[in-house]
C-alpha cells in the first residue's frame, strides 16, 4: 500500500478553513513531544502555553494588549498577501511609525489639547505608510523584489530607534538610559475604553476588521487586489493597474504598521531600545494563519496573542526556556505552509503497484 | 529469400532483429528493399489494444484500439479533450496507461518515459516547441539528444537529414531569428536524426503558412514511402483527406470511427468528429454601408521584450456592421496587437485610436470600455478569464462599467450575478452557474462565456482574438453566430485568427498581420488562400496568379 497525492479539481474551500484549525492542534501535539523529549513535562507545558490564558481571565487583558498590534499590522498584510505582494517589513514599518508618533510627543511636550493625540496616530500612520513607499518605488520603477527591499529596511529603522533614543530624544531625566521621555497625559489613551478592561487598540482592531471586511468583499478596489493576486495579466485586462496596487497593499500596510506602532507606544508609554517587539513578523503569520481573511485575522491575531502571553505562563510555571513562545510561532508558521496541500490535493491510499515503473525493459 | 550469402545463424540473427531495421539506415545498408522488409515483418508497427487512462473526474482514454502499419500516415482525428493528447502521450511514455496494452512491432512493451520511446525508435514533434531562443540550432537540437557528440559531427549529421528530406534550414543559426515554420523543421530534424520507426506529430500545421504545410507534406509523404509510420494529429479535416490514408477518430475518449480519409469528404469527417450535423453559420447580406466606427492611425510601439514583436504603423477602419479579418502566423504581433487595441497598452497619441469619433489611444481598458470598445484576448485562463474566481466575479472583470453593477467604488453583487446567469442562459454555457468557477468550466464552454460576457454588453466595436481556438465544433458554429448576429445589430468587429477557414467564412475583409506590419485591407471575395498564404510568409503585395477564388471548405 502505497501514499499517492491527487491534485484537486479546485482548491477545496472546506480545507481552506479546516487547515489552520488543524496546524494549530497538531503543533499542540508535536509541542508536548518536543518537550517531553527535551525532558520538561510536555503535556503541563502545552496546557500552560495554550489554555491557562484562555482559562485564566486575568490574562484576558493581556492577550488583548498583544492581540491588537498583531490584529491591525495583519489586516494590512492580509491585503498584500491576497495581491501577492509581500511587505515583510512590516515590523520597520511598525518602528519608524513609533518614532514619528514620539517625534510628535517629543515636540508637544509641554502642550496639551485633544489635537495631540490624532496629530500621533496621523504621523505614525503616515510614516509607516512613507517607509513602506520605498519598497514600492522601488519594485514599480526597478522591479526590484519588495520582499528584499522591505526586510532590509527592518534593519534600518532599527538603527534609526537606536539614534532617537541615544541621540537627540533621549529623555534628559533618563539616568543616561537609551529612551525618550515618558509621554504626557495628553499623548496617551485611557488604558480601557471605559472600563471594561478592553484596551482601545483592541476596539480599533475591531473596527479595523469591519472596514477592511467591507473593503475586500465588496468594493472594486478589494476585487482588483484579488484579480491581481490571481491572474495580474487578466487584471490589467480588467483594466487595473498592477503598479497602482503595489502602491495601494504596501502604503496600507505600512500605515496599518505605523498605526500599531503608535498604540504600542501609547501601551508602553515611552519609545526605548526595548520597543522592537516582533510583532511586525508574528503579524505575518497571523495573516497566513488567518487565511488573509479579515474575521480569519482577528482570531488569528487573539491565538498568536495567546502563545505570547501563555509562553510567560509556562516559563514561569513549568520553566521551558525563554524562547518557548517564538518555537510555537516559528512551528505554527511551517505547520499552516505545509498543510497548503491539502487545499490543492487530496490524499489517496492505494494498493496498486506503481504505473510507471518500467517492466520488461524497452 | 533475397539476401546476400551469409551465414545461416547471422540470416537468423538479422531475422530476430528485422523488425527493427525496417525503415532505419541499418536496413537500407543490408541493400534490402523496403517492400521485402515489409513482407518479413509483422504487418503492424504499433497496435494498441484496450488502452485506458483516467485523471481526476474524467475518463481520458476509454479502452482504444488501434493500429498503424509501417509506413502509414495514420490520422488521429477528434474535437479538443476528445483524448488524442492523452493517448499519443502514453504512446510516448510521458504518461502511463491505467489498463489495456501497447504492442510495438510484435512484442508487447511498456514504455516508461520518452527515453524509452526513443530507443525504441518513436519520436514526436509537439505543437508547443521547446527551444531556446538565444542559442543556435545546434545547441538546442543537442539539448535534446540523449548522448553526447561533438558540435561538428552534430553539425554534419543535420545537414544530411536536411538534405535527405528536404528541410532547409541553416544549423547555425540563433532560434529568435527563426520564423515559427522553421523552428518546427528543427523539430522534426530533432526527432528525425534518432532514425525513428514510428513519427508523432501534434497538431504540426496550426502555425504554418498554406506553402510550409505544403512543404512539410512533402517531407511526411517522403518519410512515409521510406517505411516511417507517422501518427498525425490534427483536427483540420480537409488536411487529413489530403495527407492520411487512414484515420481513427476519437470522441469523448472512445475511438467512434475509423475511416479512410480519401473516401470522405472533411464535413462527413467533422460530422463523425462532433456526433452530430454541422450547422453553418447563417450569413446576412454581405457588403457593407455603416459609418466607420474603429479607426486607427499610424499605431507604432516597440517591442514589448526581446522576442516580442513590435507593432509598424499600423492603420485600418472597420465600419458598423462589417467583420474585419486579420489573418497571420502567430508570433507576428497579434499579442501585441489585441494588447494595444483593448488599452493594455496604451497608445503614444489619443488620437491613434478613434472608436466612434472619440479619441481613446491614451485610455486604459475601463476607459476604452465605457467609450464601446470590448475585447477578448487569445487566451482564456488568467487573461481572458481568472480560472480561480467564479463567473460571476469574472463578469465584474470587464462588464462592471457598462453593465452598471459599479456604483461608486461598490460593487453590486446581484447585478454581477444576474448579469453572468444572462450570459449562461444566453450562451447555452454548460455550468452549475453564475457561482461556479470559471477553472471548473471545459476550454469550449469558458470561451462561450466569455465572448458572450463582451457580447452582450452590446459594443460598438469588438475585437476578439483566436475566438474558437481549441473550442469544439459545435460551440465554434454557435460564437461564429453571435459574431454574425452583433455585426448585423451594427456593431464593427475585428477578428484577429490563424485559422484561415475561420476568417474566410466569417469576414469581410481580411488582412494580413505579418512581423508587426499590417497590409493593405481587402474585400474576402477579391482574395485567394494562395495569396493570403504568401502574404502570411511575409511576402507583401505579390500578384499572384488569380486562379479563382480557391477557398478551403470550411471544417
Amino acid at each position: 500500500m502505497r501514499l499517492r497525492l491527487e491534485k484537486r479539481l479546485e482548491p477545496s474551500r472546506r480545507m481552506l478553513v479546516l487547515t489552520p484549525v488543524l496546524s494549530v492542534v497538531a503543533i499542540m501535539l508535536l509541542g508536548i513531544v518536543i518537550f517531553d523529549g527535551l525532558g520538561y513535562d510536555g503535556q503541563q507545558a502545552v496546557w500552560e502555553l495554550f489554555f491557562t490564558p484562555v482559562l485564566d481571565a486575568y490574562k484576558w487583558r493581556d492577550v488583548a494588549t498583544k492581540a491588537a498590534p498583531l490584529i491591525i499590522i495583519a489586516l494590512g498584510l492580509s491585503l498584500g498577501n491576497q495581491a501577492k505582494i509581500w511587505n515583510i517589513g512590516a515590523e520597520g514599518q511598525y518602528i519608524v511609525g513609533a518614532i514619528a508618533a514620539a517625534g510628535v510627543a517629543y515636540s508637544t511636550q509641554s502642550l496639551s489639547g485633544f489635537w495631540i493625540i490624532p496629530l500621533m496616530v496621523l504621523a505614525g500612520m503616515a510614516a509607516g505608510a512613507a517607509y513602506a513607499a520605498v519598497p514600492a518605488v522601488l519594485r514599480t520603477r526597478y522591479g526590484v523584489s519588495e520582499v528584499l527591499s522591505s526586510l532590509m529596511l527592518v534593519y534600518v529603522s532599527l538603527q534609526l530607534l537606536s539614534y532617537m533614543v541615544t541621540g537627540p530624544w533621549k529623555d534628559p531625566d533618563g539616568h543616561n538610559f537609551p529612551q525618550t521621555a515618558s509621554l504626557t497625559d495628553a499623548q496617551l489613551l485611557p488604558h480601557d475604553i471605559w472600563d471594561s478592561g478592553i484596551p482601545p487598540g483592541l476596539l480599533v482592531a475591531l473596527l479595523a476588521a469591519a472596514i477592511f471586511y467591507v473593503i475586500v468583499s465588496r468594493t472594486v478596489f478589494g476585487f482588483s487586489i484579488r484579480a491581481i493576486g490571481e491572474a495580474p495579466h487578466a487584471a490589467r485586462y480588467g483594466g487595473f493597474s498592477s503598479d497602482g496596487i503595489v502602491w495601494a497593499t504596501l502604503m496600507i500596510s505600512g500605515g496599518m504598521a505605523g498605526l500599531a506602532g503608535v498604540f504600542e507606544l501609547m501601551q508602553l508609554g515611552r519609545l526605548n531600545l526595548g520597543y522592537p517587539s516582533g510583532y511586525g513578523f508574528t503579524a505575518i503569520i497571523v495573516s497566513l494563519l488567518g487565511r488573509s481573511h479579515p474575521i480569519g485575522v482577528f482570531i488569528a491575531g487573539i491565538v498568536l496573542a495567546i502563545t505570547y502571553v501563555g509562553g510567560q505562563v509556562a516559563q514561569t510555571v513549568v520553566h521551558v526556556p525563554n524562547a518557548t513562545a517564538g518555537l510555537f510561532q516559528a512551528l505554527l508558521l511551517f505547520a499552516i505552509l505545509a498543510s497548503d496541500l491539502l487545499v490543492r490535493y487530496r490524499i489517496r491510499f492505494s494498493i496498486k503497484a506503481d504505473p510507471l515503473t518500467e517492466r520488461g525493459g524497452a | 529469400m533475397n539476401v546476400r550469402p551469409m551465414a545461416l545463424s547471422s540470416c537468423a540473427e538479422k531475422i530476430r532483429h528485422i523488425p527493427s531495421i525496417v525503415g532505419s539506415s541499418d536496413g537500407r545498408r543490408l541493400g534490402l528493399s523496403k517492400e521485402i522488409l515489409h513482407t518479413m515483418v509483422a504487418s503492424t508497427r504499433l497496435e494498441l489494444i484496450g488502452v485506458t487512462k483516467r485523471f481526476p473526474g474524467v475518463l481520458a482514454n476509454d479502452r482504444i484500439s488501434l493500429t498503424v502499419k509501417p509506413g502509414e500516415i495514420h490520422a488521429l482525428l477528434g474535437e479538443n479533450g476528445a483524448g488524442k493528447s492523452t493517448l499519443v502521450k502514453m504512446i510516448y511514455g510521458i504518461q502511463a496507461p491505467d489498463s489495456g496494452s501497447l504492442i510495438w512491432e510484435g512484442k508487447e512493451v511498456r514504455i516508461a518515459s520518452p527515453r524509452a520511446a526513443r530507443r525504441l525508435g518513436i519520436g514526436m514533434v509537439f505543437q508547443h516547441f521547446s527551444l531556446f531562443e538565444a542559442m543556435d540550432v545546434i545547441e538546442n537540437i543537442a539539448l535534446g539528444l540523449d548522448g553526447s557528440v561533438s558540435r561538428n559531427a552534430l553539425d554534419a549529421e543535420i545537414r544530411g537529414v536536411m538534405d535527405k528530406y528536404g528541410l532547409k534550414l541553416d544549423p547555425r543559426r540563433q532560434i529568435a531569428t527563426l520564423s515559427v515554420g522553421e523552428r518546427q523543421r528543427i523539430e522534426i530534424v530533432r526527432a528525425l536524426l534518432l532514425n525513428p520507426r514510428l513519427l508523432i506529430m501534434d497538431e504540426p500545421t496550426s502555425v504554418l503558412t498554406p506553402q510550409e504545410v505544403e512543404e512539410l507534406f512533402k517531407t511526411l509523404r517522403r518519410l512515409a514511402s521510406e517505411g516511417v509510420s507517422i501518427l498525425y494529429i490534427s483536427h483540420k479535416l480537409h488536411e487529413i483527406v489530403a495527407l492520411c490514408e487512414r484515420a481513427t477518430i476519437l470522441r469523448g475518449g472512445r475511438v467512434v470511427a475509423t475511416c479512410d480519409p480519401r473516401q470522405e469528404t472533411p464535413r462527413s469527417m467533422g460530422e463523425m468528429m462532433i456526433g452530430s450535423d454541422l450547422r453553418d453559420p447563417a450569413r446576412g447580406q454581405v457588403g457593407v454601408a455603416g459609418p466607420v466606427r474603429m479607426c486607427v492611425r499610424g499605431l507604432t510601439l516597440p517591442k514589448p521584450d526581446d522576442f516580442g514583436v513590435a507593432l509598424d504603423a499600423i492603420s485600418l477602419d472597420v465600419r458598423g456592421g462589417e467583420i474585419f479579418g486579420i489573418a497571420g502566423v502567430a508570433g507576428n504581433g497579434q499579442n501585441e496587437l489585441v494588447e494595444a487595441l483593448c488599452g493594455e497598452k496604451l497608445s503614444p497619441d489619443d488620437q491613434t485610436i478613434v472608436v466612434d469619433q472619440k479619441p481613446v489611444g491614451r485610455m486604459g481598458p475601463s476607459g476604452r470600455r465605457k467609450a464601446g470598445l470590448c475585447a477578448v484576448p487569445e487566451e482564456r485562463n488568467g487573461h481572458a478569464a481568472i480560472g480561480n474566481f467564479t463567473l460571476a466575479d469574472n463578469a465584474t472583470l470587464t462588464a462592471r462599467t457598462r453593465m452598471g453593477f459599479e456604483t461608486q467604488g461598490f460593487i453590486d453583487q446581484d447585478g454581477a450575478r444576474a448579469f453572468a446567469d444572462r450570459v449562461i442562459k444566453t450562451f447555452a454555457v454548460k455550468t452549475l452557474g453564475a457561482a461556479a468557477l470559471a477553472g471548473s468550466l471545459s476550454g469550449g464552454n469558458l470561451q462561450k462565456f466569455v465572448m458572450g460576457r463582451e457580447i452582450l454588453q452590446a459594443p460598438g466595436v469588438l475585437v476578439v482574438s483566436q475566438p474558437t481556438w481549441g473550442v469544439d465544433a459545435g460551440s465554434a458554429a454557435f460564437i461564429h453566430q453571435a459574431l454574425i448576429d452583433l455585426a448585423a445589430k451594427g456593431s464593427a468587429i475585428i477578428v484577429i485568427s490563424q485559422d484561415l477557414d475561420e476568417l474566410l467564412a466569417l469576414c469581410d475583409t481580411l488582412s494580413v498581420i505579418n512581423l508587426g506590419r499590417l497590409s493593405k485591407a481587402r474585400p474576402v471575395n477579391e482574395v485567394s488562400v494562395q495569396e493570403l498564404g504568401l502574404m502570411m510568409g511575409g511576402i507583401h503585395g505579390v500578384n499572384a496568379p488569380v486562379e479563382g477564388d480557391v477557398h478551403a471548405p470550411s471544417a
